[in-house]
């Protein structure tokens, strides 16, 4: 079980990474685009891969009537999303503190993950949502409008995961550093309530 | 009428002698080396590839200095330096006509001859690159993180800026030489009183280490010779620098014959440090002078130009163990320094042997006081005492030598065409190879510093003919590529050049590409007619003139329709490109206008002057195909009459 609350504490605090590394990374390639242009979605705001890729992705949005991309203070899910963030992982370390001294059982452990499970979906749900809105959304005076073969507006809404081909860029959007240190921290809590079980059943079996 | 017969014999002989030695070694057609599957491999920069080396080609009569890459031969850019470009507006601008003038006005071209890339120590450090004007005597210096022209300094009391720009060992100077003698100061006198009248200024301009300003410390007045060609001493010679005279007769008229005469010029050896010493403890004479330095800042965007009144004059004379001449047989041309420091070569250009002097010899001959002579009380040493050896190497008119770095040097021959591989020491030939045709100077990368990169040889001809495919009697001039990592030279290719390349100056790539700047920023961005925000984009009357305060970015300007402008008013178009994002330029060009275009980088503003002449509707747009809406890229200005009372307005998308 110390071992199980050891790794419930180091679980959570691997998230605080989302305060300095970005959690998502959109790319965006194309042929007079050698050097991609990038964003870098953190959970407090979206910032170039590069000095000055902000501007210019919103420089070629205009063609097609996109919106500007938002600025920290536009989205209120940039000043959320680090308080919860924040909260998640005080309450995991107290929880894996608690069981380190027993004051808690591991189930605990899952609770937290479960809770964060649901958090994430919904932050993922949030995410894509705004994406569709950001693609879809389109000034109706936009210099460009493109439609697709059966006749419907063309969307521009990046994936959520992977690649896809857009007009003439090649766009990838893939987890990033921040991401995967919640991924993994994730795992943790998952470990930490598998060990918690397994020293739980030996303690009962004895 | 027997003179000019005698003059006549003397051109049909000369002539003689030039295609006859055409003829033995030109060889045009037998070469096909870039032929050979070999030699095209060793050029072939595949697409998307980047050459090896950058070379700084000096445009000569097209005053500016062009970018090339090597081995492929592309020419990336060309450098406005001392003419005006329309194809930037470089000259035209508001911002960069200061940095043509003269103290005779606005001067809008030159010929540039010889660049010169900063070093430390002896290396090439990719700071900076210099060039001289030759016709009025400036020297310029580009930067090389922009490859833009940012300083140009006019050099007071020279005529014939031709043994410029060559710097020292660690770029505490750039060095100028006059190649015309002229009477200092200049004043009305009969042109045959020329000889023991007038002077040759050797001038030295400092270069700041930091940033690199230019300031004009001393000039020595040396006797009124011709100053060809001057190099640094480095390493044991540092400190000194040396200089190729001709016409030591002294001749003012038909100089071909008149300054052939002597059998020897020489080379002036000049120990800088002592001037400098001389000059810091108060030494030499402050002259009137007027002169103008020009300084374009990268942050305003804008050059000012600022007249300078006075120039320290050094009598040579008055500071003992300064300057020495060395005799060296026929008008010497090129005057080099091997990457040691130890060997001066005097390419003796009516010769067909080139003279190379020792450095530690022409000390010891300075210690043992063995003097033949003195020229105007300088004081001449004897040939024999200061040769290190000669070069007999069967060819004609050697010009320039530069060297591989692995004890090879190699020098081109303008009579007989070709280019030279000896080894130093032994003063052995070891190879000759044909160029095509007429090869003025050579450039190996690095082959005026410490530490050539010796990789391939470039050869600057001065006749093209029938290289490439005939575009009338006007040619541009051809440059030969020779791989010199072999025991023998190999020709692998073969490119035309623009302008005249007097010379070049090559540096590995890597030392420039990755600094190369890609944007200006706008944040800073200080020009006082910039607008860095559309909404600050607005247009002001103050009497006739009025300032049109504009911004573009992909694909519009701000404000593209103007009203209220009247015929005679005087309308400046200060323009800033709001683009942040690598090669994405703006142009600039309104109907009728009396200059040329403006093309304008991103975070730059530039200024171009409009004066309208006509009542109507004109039309101004982008020049440069910026994107998918460039052809919508466009604008309107009223012109209404010169006592009309349309109001001034400004808009955009109304």
């Amino acid at each position: 079980m110390k071992k199980a609350s050891v790794l419930m504490i180091i679980g959570p605090l691997l998230f605080l990474g989302l305060f300095a590394f970005p959690l998502w990374n959109i790319m965006l390639g194309a042929p007079q685009y050698p050097e991609p242009l990038g964003m870098n979605i953190h959970i407090d705001g979206i910032r170039g891969a590069s000095e000055f890729d902000i501007q210019n992705i919103d420089g070629l949005n205009h063609y097609i009537g996109m919106r500007k991309l938002p600025k920290a203070e536009d989205m209120w899910e940039f000043s959320t999303f680090p308080i919860v963030i924040g909260v998640m992982i005080a309450l995991g370390v107290l929880i894996g503190i608690l069981g380190f001294f027993k004051k808690v059982s591991y189930k605990w452990f899952m609770g937290w993950f479960l809770l964060m499970s649901i958090l994430g979906i919904l932050g993922m749900y949030d995410f894509n949502a705004w994406m569709v809105d950001y693609g879809t959304n389109l000034d109706p005076n936009a210099i460009m409008k493109l439609a697709n073969p059966d006749g419907t507006p063309m969307s521009y809404k990046p994936p959520l995961f992977g690649h896809t081909k857009m007009l003439n860029f090649d766009v990838t959007s893939l987890p990033s550093t921040g991401a995967w240190m919640m991924f993994i921290g994730m795992m943790f809590t998952v470990i930490a309530f598998y060990l918690g079980l397994k020293s739980k059943r030996q303690s009962t079996t004895k | 009428m027997k003179k000019y017969n005698y003059y006549l014999l003397t051109l049909i002989g000369a002539a003689a002698l030039l295609s006859s030695c055409g003829n033995q070694n030109g060889g045009g057609k037998s070469s096909n080396g870039a032929l050979s599957s070999s030699a095209a491999e060793k050029v072939y920069v595949a697409p998307g590839e980047q050459d090896e080396f950058y070379a700084f080609m000096s445009g000569g009569y097209s005053g500016n200095l062009t970018v090339y890459g090597l081995p492929s031969g592309r020419m990336f850019k060309e450098i406005p330096v001392f003419s005006q470009f329309p194809t930037s507006g470089y000259g035209y601008s508001e911002e960069t006509k200061p940095m043509l003038n003269t103290s005779f006005g606005f001067v809008p071209w030159d010929d540039a001859h010889h660049p010169d890339i900063s070093q430390t120590k002896g290396v090439l450090d990719g700071r900076w690159i210099f060039i001289n004007g030759n016709n009025t005597p400036r020297i310029a210096k580009i930067d090389l993180t922009t490859f833009e022209t940012t300083e140009i300094i006019e050099i007071p009391n020279s005529a014939g800026n031709h043994s410029s720009s060559f710097i020292t060992e660690n770029t505490e100077y750039v060095v100028a030489g006059t190649r015309f003698s002229v009477p200092v100061p200049q004043r009305d006198m009969p042109i045959n009183e020329y000889k023991g009248n007038f002077k040759g200024a050797l001038s030295f301009i400092s270069v700041a280490p930091d940033d690199g300003k230019l300031n004009l410390e001393f000039q020595i007045m040396m006797p009124g010779f011709n100053y060809d060609l001057s190099h640094p001493g480095r390493g044991k010679s540092h400190g000194w620098f040396f200089f190729t005279t001709y016409n030591t007769e002294e001749a003012n008229s038909l100089l071909e014959v008149n300054a052939s005469q002597n059998d020897k010029d020489f080379i002036a050896a000049i120990n800088w440090k002592k001037v400098e010493e001389y000059v810091k403890n108060g030494g030499g004479e402050k002259m009137p002078a007027n002169y103008a330095h020009n300084v374009y800042d990268e942050h305003t965007h804008t050059a000012t130009s600022t007249m300078k009144k006075e120039v320290i004059t050094v009598d040579p004379t008055k500071i003992p163990g300064a300057v020495f001449f060395l005799p060296t047989p026929k008008s010497p041309h090129g005057c080099d320094v091997d990457p040691s420091g130890e060997y001066i070569i005097g390419n003796g250009k009516l010769s067909a042997d080139l003279t190379v002097h020792s450095f530690d010899n022409m000390i010891a001959a300075i210690e043992g006081k063995k003097f033949d002579g003195e020229a105007y009380g300088i004081p001449i040493l004897k040939f024999e005492d200061v040769l290190a050896g000669t070069v007999k190497s069967g060819g004609l008119g050697p010009l320039h030598t530069e060297f591989d770095g692995k004890g090879n040097a190699y020098t081109t021959f303008f009579i007989s065409s070709e280019v030279v591989k000896w080894k130093l020491g032994t003063w052995e030939v070891l190879d000759r190879k044909p160029t095509f045709y007429s090869v003025g100077h050579l450039m190996i990368p690095g082959g005026n510093s410490a530490k050539p990169y010796g990789k391939y040889v470039v050869a600057m001809n001065k006749i093209t003919k029938d290289r490439y495919l005939p575009t009338g009697p006007e040619l541009e001039h051809s440059a030969q590529l020779y791989d010199i990592t072999g025991d023998k030279m190999e020709l692998i290719y073969d490119f035309p050049t623009h302008g005249e390349p007097h010379y070049a100056a090559g540096i590995p790539a890597e030392l420039l590409s990755s600094k190369s700047k890609k944007i200006y920023r706008l944040t800073e961005n200080k020009h006082p007619y910039a607008v860095l925000s559309p909404d600050k984009a607005r247009v002001e009357r103050n009497g006739k003139e009025v300032h049109v305060y504009m911004s573009m970015i992909r694909s519009h300007f701000t404000p593209d329709n103007i009203e209220g402008i009247k015929v005679g008013d005087k309308v400046y178009f200060h323009i800033t490109n709001h683009e942040q994002d690598f090669d994405v330029p703006h142009g600039f060009a309104m109907i009728g206008q009396n200059t040329s275009e403006l093309l304008i980088m991103p975070g730059q503003t530039k200024t171009s002057l409009w004066e309208p002449k006509k009542e109507g509707i004109w039309p101004f747009y982008c020049t440069d195909f910026c994107s998918a809406l460039h052809q919508e890229m466009q604008g309107y200005v009223r012109v209404s009459a010169a006592n009309s009372n349309v109001p001034l307005t400004y808009t955009l998308g109304e």
